[in-house]
């Protein structure tokens, strides 16, 4: 009985410690380890993202440039797609056969039980179509998305595109998830945060096949999406599009702006392209295509390239000769046909005999400002030639040309004006002297300026003295456009007194000088032509200007690659812009007519263009003779 | 009504009492496992808890004609029990379907049977009957052999019926043995094989010599002036160095290969958690999430959602742990403990050697299936597919319980009847 009773102890002695054992494993699981409660969040909880209708666009006129179109993402669940008549979804979708094995089995590899991206981007009409039959297609369903769309086919440049993020940036910003899309260029880029407006999250409780079974606590962690902000531009639509037409068949860009406030009202870059091209499907095909044209059509001129100014310069570099007191209305200087000093000579358009400054400017004399330049250099108070180079150079960096403007447009390039060290570098320490350089007094040599930089020397010139940094969106929402520096004046170092003299000679310019034959009757236009060469071949062809003369509205800068004269075209585009922002109505037809029709293909494209058209020439001649060699050894066999 | 009186006389009540808790508590849970908004009513019977309505219908009245049957009947009748079992365990293989790969049941119109459930209470019977003969010394061979065959020869059909779950159930008929003088170094002996067939997947086989040899070594010191023990301690190490040897073979050659994944998954070796791994992990998310008080009745997402496999059946756990907590997980297996314990007091009670022997049989059975099922949920058990008795949805298991244990309670209703 005593060895029953002991073995009966055993017995339940194994069962008390298997039961206490599960006990404390039961504890441990449940009330210390809490990774198991996460591990069930991840489980049953899934975010549903709400994406938000992301900003429109407007100009100053309140014109809709941008909107949000509908589209629709075919998005499929492969454990869920049974019995699909893959050859009817295939032509209501237009994939092939192949395409729809390759993207099912896509889907699959991604995850079997979660929804991913069947087809992208199906339009409306498509999905009108599709939606009829989307209960024969068991495991697949759409999700709405937005894509931009304009409804004129302009300004592709300033708007940018928007793409997928890439993933070093939803690396760093958490905001970002991977297959979001982003502004990647333009005013897309620059208010990002702005348009994208803020996303909402719905929590949604799912079960293992991931099917949704409800919001959680009744919505109560959810958050609601907010819609983009719209923007509202400084742009003017009109003055846009006909930038646009009057730049149709040539290579450059023109800005206009408005100097009593910075706003830009057109920035055009020639050759451009239809921003709609750069939406939905389609989109990698045409990017493509624009990416491989000659004539660089994606490049946006107006901001990222830039020229020698030529002519336009002298302006400058007159008032920086009136500030420092080395130049005044009355300073006459005798021109032969050229500035001679040693072996450097640089030639003038014409023999223009005993000039003063008025007149230099209306004539646009290279002798006159090449003395004017030295006589700013070489003043008795500074040392060496670097430091009399020094302080022009100073003076020119205050008129917003060799920096940023900082400006609301991405990727704005500074423009070049040589440093000394760069002259040291090249020529040797004390190897130069003023008349080295002097070419830069008519805007050649190194310098280099963009068209909104050009642009924004005439509003300098147009306020006698100062700027606002350009800028090209007036208001989010329905606040001004709240960034302090665009409501700062810039001023430059030299005194608004200065500024009569030069804007009398810019008027003459217009009157009677370079620029006569762009005149407009009735409007005070001052302006400067350019004829900058370049080692691209033929001139460019330049002007600056603004108008009316008292109170001005329009400040212009524009560009015509290799176009010759700076009145051959740059005048007269400019002119024809001018009269239709203050006019509305163009007043001469046959000039009009002329600019718009006028081809100025820059010849280094053309030959590029010719080059390539060789090649593909010669590869399909090439594919025929070895199709017809085939076809010839074919036909004498037996 | 004098013979009702008398049926309903002399019942243990608190076994009665424990067996109608946990079989509520089961319907509850399984009612939860797999509730949704449409399925509302409790007869639905295209739901597993209306289904489990209808089983628990049937148990109550199994358990009423066990105890109106008459006491003598099932020991008179053990041996005869037990061959109608293995009978029916034999015909499986001509009349069975194949479900998930095993074949041991039999359909009966829109129900499934499974003969392997009820082989167990036979199984018991004869055991005890044979056991309870006069004259049976476990000390001897042949008890031992022809006591090992009983069990043996059910649990191998059922092994062949590739229902190695329901097989290994039969092991548990050691305690009884254990406790009718079988040596308590047989017992000894199982444990430290399980211990060795474990260490021997997890730890490198040289540092296991190694540690064999040392331990011989310290008993060899301990014992050196006896001779006969130290033949005893050659050999023992002999034999455990070669089950080191062989467990490779075993592991690799015997076991199926989704075994051999349950036991990595077990040992930590396997931690592919969306495959081999899958089913214990979402276990252990279910149960771990429910915290100390659980998510409450209905409210448990993981099981509902049927993140967790099997979750009216063998993973029925699941569904206490989420809902009910630590608290309601404890109350489970207390309840299960103090049955446990109440059958193993009723049985010691007994002047009859037929119902001692059968009631550690119940208990013995009970305590396998509570071990593996709730461990294998809480990963301390190898994933065998055996449900937790009373609880788990089914039909053949739930009675095939029932009628393990109201034999038991018929029996010790009897025992005043019985002289010895």
């Amino acid at each position: 009985m005593n060895v029953a009773s002991g073995r009966k102890t055993i017995i339940y002695l194994i069962f008390f410690s298997v039961g206490l054992i599960y006990l404390i494993r039961l504890f441990y699981l449940q009330c210390i380890d809490k990774s198991y409660q996460i591990a069930a969040e991840n489980n049953v909880f899934r975010n549903v993202i709400e994406y938000p209708s992301r900003g429109l666009i407007y100009d100053r006129k309140g014109n809709l440039l941008v909107y949000n179109e509908p589209v629709y993402d075919l998005m499929i669940i492969p454990r869920q797609a049974r019995d699909i008549d893959t050859a009817e979804l295939c032509k209501l979708i237009g994939i092939t056969h192949e395409e729809y094995d390759e993207k099912f089995r896509k889907a699959n590899a991604y995850s079997p039980y979660r929804a991913s991206i069947f087809e992208k981007q199906l339009s409306v009409e498509m999905y009108g179509t599709l939606q009829e039959k989307m209960y024969k297609f068991k495991g697949f369903f759409v999700q709405p998305r937005t894509l931009r769309k304009y409804p004129s086919p302009i300004a592709a440049h300033l708007f940018g595109y928007i793409g997928e993020v890439d993933t070093n940036i939803t690396r760093k910003d958490p905001y970002y998830k991977d297959g979001d899309y982003i502004g990647k260029s333009g005013i897309e880029q620059g208010y990002e945060t702005y348009l994208r407006g803020k996303r909402g999250v719905r929590v949604m409780m799912v079960d293992v096949f991931n099917r949704e079974k409800g919001s959680y606590m009744n919505g109560k962690f959810d958050t609601a999406s907010i819609a983009g902000e719209n923007l509202t531009l400084s742009i003017d639509e009109q003055l846009q599009e006909y930038g646009e037409k009057l730049l149709q068949n040539k290579v450059g860009a023109v800005v206009a702006i408005d100097p009593s406030t910075g706003e830009i009202l057109a920035c055009v870059s020639s050759p451009s392209y239809d921003p709609n091209l750069l939406v939905g499907r389609a989109r990698t095909k045409n990017y493509a295509g624009l990416l491989e044209d000659p004539l660089k059509p994606l490049f946006n001129r107006s901001l990222m390239a830039y020229y020698p100014p030529g002519s336009t310069f002298k302006l400058i570099n007159d008032l920086i000769g009136e500030q420092e007191g080395v130049l005044f209305p009355n300073t006459t200087y005798y021109c032969d046909g050229g500035y001679h000093m040693g072996s450097i000579t640089v030639k003038c358009d014409a023999v223009h005999g005993s000039l003063n400054l008025k007149s230099a400017i209306e004539h646009s004399c290279n002798t006159y400002h090449c003395y004017v330049f030295r006589s700013i250099v070489d003043q008795k108070k500074f040392r060496s030639t670097e430091e009399g180079y020094q302080n022009w150079r100073n003076h020119v960096l205050t008129f917003g040309i060799g920096k940023r403007l900082y400006s609301d447009l991405p990727h704005e390039l500074k423009g070049n004006v040589p440093t000394v060290a760069y002259y040291d570098k090249y020529f040797g320490k004390g190897r130069w002297k003023s008349s080295t350089v002097v070419s830069l007094s008519i805007g050649q040599g190194e310098l280099g300026i963009t068209p909104l930089q050009m642009a924004n020397t005439m509003c300098i010139i147009a306020n006698k003295g100062y700027f606002y940094v350009p800028h090209i969106v007036r208001k989010i929402g329905d606040r001004v456009n709240p960034e302090p520096r665009f409501t700062k004046k810039n001023y430059t170092d030299v005194d608004s007194s200065y500024y009569n003299i030069v804007i009398d000679g810019m008027e003459s310019v217009v009157e009677t000088g370079t620029a006569a034959g762009s005149r407009i009757a009735g409007i005070r236009v001052c302006g400067k032509t350019g004829t900058a060469q370049n080692p691209h071949g033929k001139d460019h062809s330049l002007f600056v200007g603004f108008a009316p003369r008292e109170n001005p509205k329009i400040a212009i800068g524009i560009m015509v690659e290799n176009g010759g004269w700076g009145a051959s075209w740059a005048a007269p585009i400019a002119s024809l812009m001018i009269e239709k922002y203050l006019n509305d109505t163009i007043k001469r037809p046959e000039l009009e007519k002329r600019m718009l029709e006028g081809v100025v293909i820059p010849k280094i494209y053309l030959d590029k263009m010719e080059a390539e058209r060789k090649i593909k020439e010669q590869a399909e001649h090439a594919a025929g003779m070895t199709k017809s060699r085939e076809d010839s050894l074919r036909a004498k066999r037996p | 009504m004098r013979d009702q009186k008398g049926i309903l006389q002399n019942i243990d009540w608190l076994l009665v009492s424990l067996f109608l808790i946990l079989m509520v508590m089961g319907w509850v849970n399984i009612y939860a496992a797999v509730y949704d908004d449409q399925h509302r009513s409790i007869f639905d019977l295209t739901q597993n808890y209306g289904k489990q309505t209808l089983w628990i219908a049937g148990a109550l009245l199994i358990a009423l004609m066990i105890l109106i049957i008459d006491g003598k009947f099932y020991a008179a009748f053990s041996y005869p029990v037990y061959g109608i079992m293995l009978l029916l365990l034999i015909s499986t293989f001509a009349f069975s379907r194949d479900v998930k790969g095993s074949y041991g049941w039999i359909d009966i119109g829109s129900f499934k049977l499974q003969p392997a459930e009820f082989a167990k209470f036979a199984t018991n019977m004869a055991l005890a009957k044979y056991l309870s003969s006069l004259d049976i010394r476990l000390q001897e061979l042949k008890t031992r052999v022809i006591s090992g065959l009983l069990v043996a020869i059910p649990a191998a059909i059922i092994l062949f019926q590739n229902d190695t779950g329901s097989a290994l159930v039969f092991g548990a008929f050691i305690f009884v043995l254990y406790r009718e003088g079988l040596s308590g170094n047989i017992l000894l002996m199982g444990f430290i094989l399980v211990v060795l067939f474990v260490l021997a997947l997890l730890v490198k086989k040289a540092v296991l010599f190694g540690v064999i040899g040392g331990i011989a070594l310290l008993f060899f010191l301990l014992a050196r002036k006896n001779r006969k023990n130290i033949m005893i301690i050659i050999s023992g190490a002999f034999v455990a160095a070669s089950l080191v040897f062989s467990v490779d073979y075993v592991y690799n050659n015997v076991l199926q290969a989704h075994q051999r994944t349950r036991i990595d998954v077990l040992l930590g070796k396997e931690v592919d958690l969306k495959g081999a791994g899958y089913n214990v992990n979402q276990s252990k998310i279910a149960i771990g999430s429910g915290g100390f008080l659980g998510k409450g009745f209905l409210n448990g997402t993981q099981t509902k959602y049927d993140f967790v496999p099997e979750q009216s059946t063998d993973f029925i756990f699941c569904t206490v742990g989420e809902e009910w907590g630590f608290m309601g997980s404890a109350v489970v297996i207390l309840l299960f403990m103090a049955l446990l314990y109440r059958i193993i007091f009723v049985a010691e009670r007994q002047r009859s050697v037929y119902t001692r022997i059968y009631g550690y049989g119940v208990a013995s059975i009970i305590f396998f299936h509570l071990m593996i099922n709730i461990g294998m949920t809480i990963g301390l058990a190898p994933v065998i597919g055996i449900p937790l008795p009373f609880f788990s949805y089914g039909g053949s298991s739930l009675w095939s319980f029932t009628i393990l244990l109201f034999i038991f309670i018929k029996l010790d209703a009897y025992r005043l009847q019985i002289l010895r």
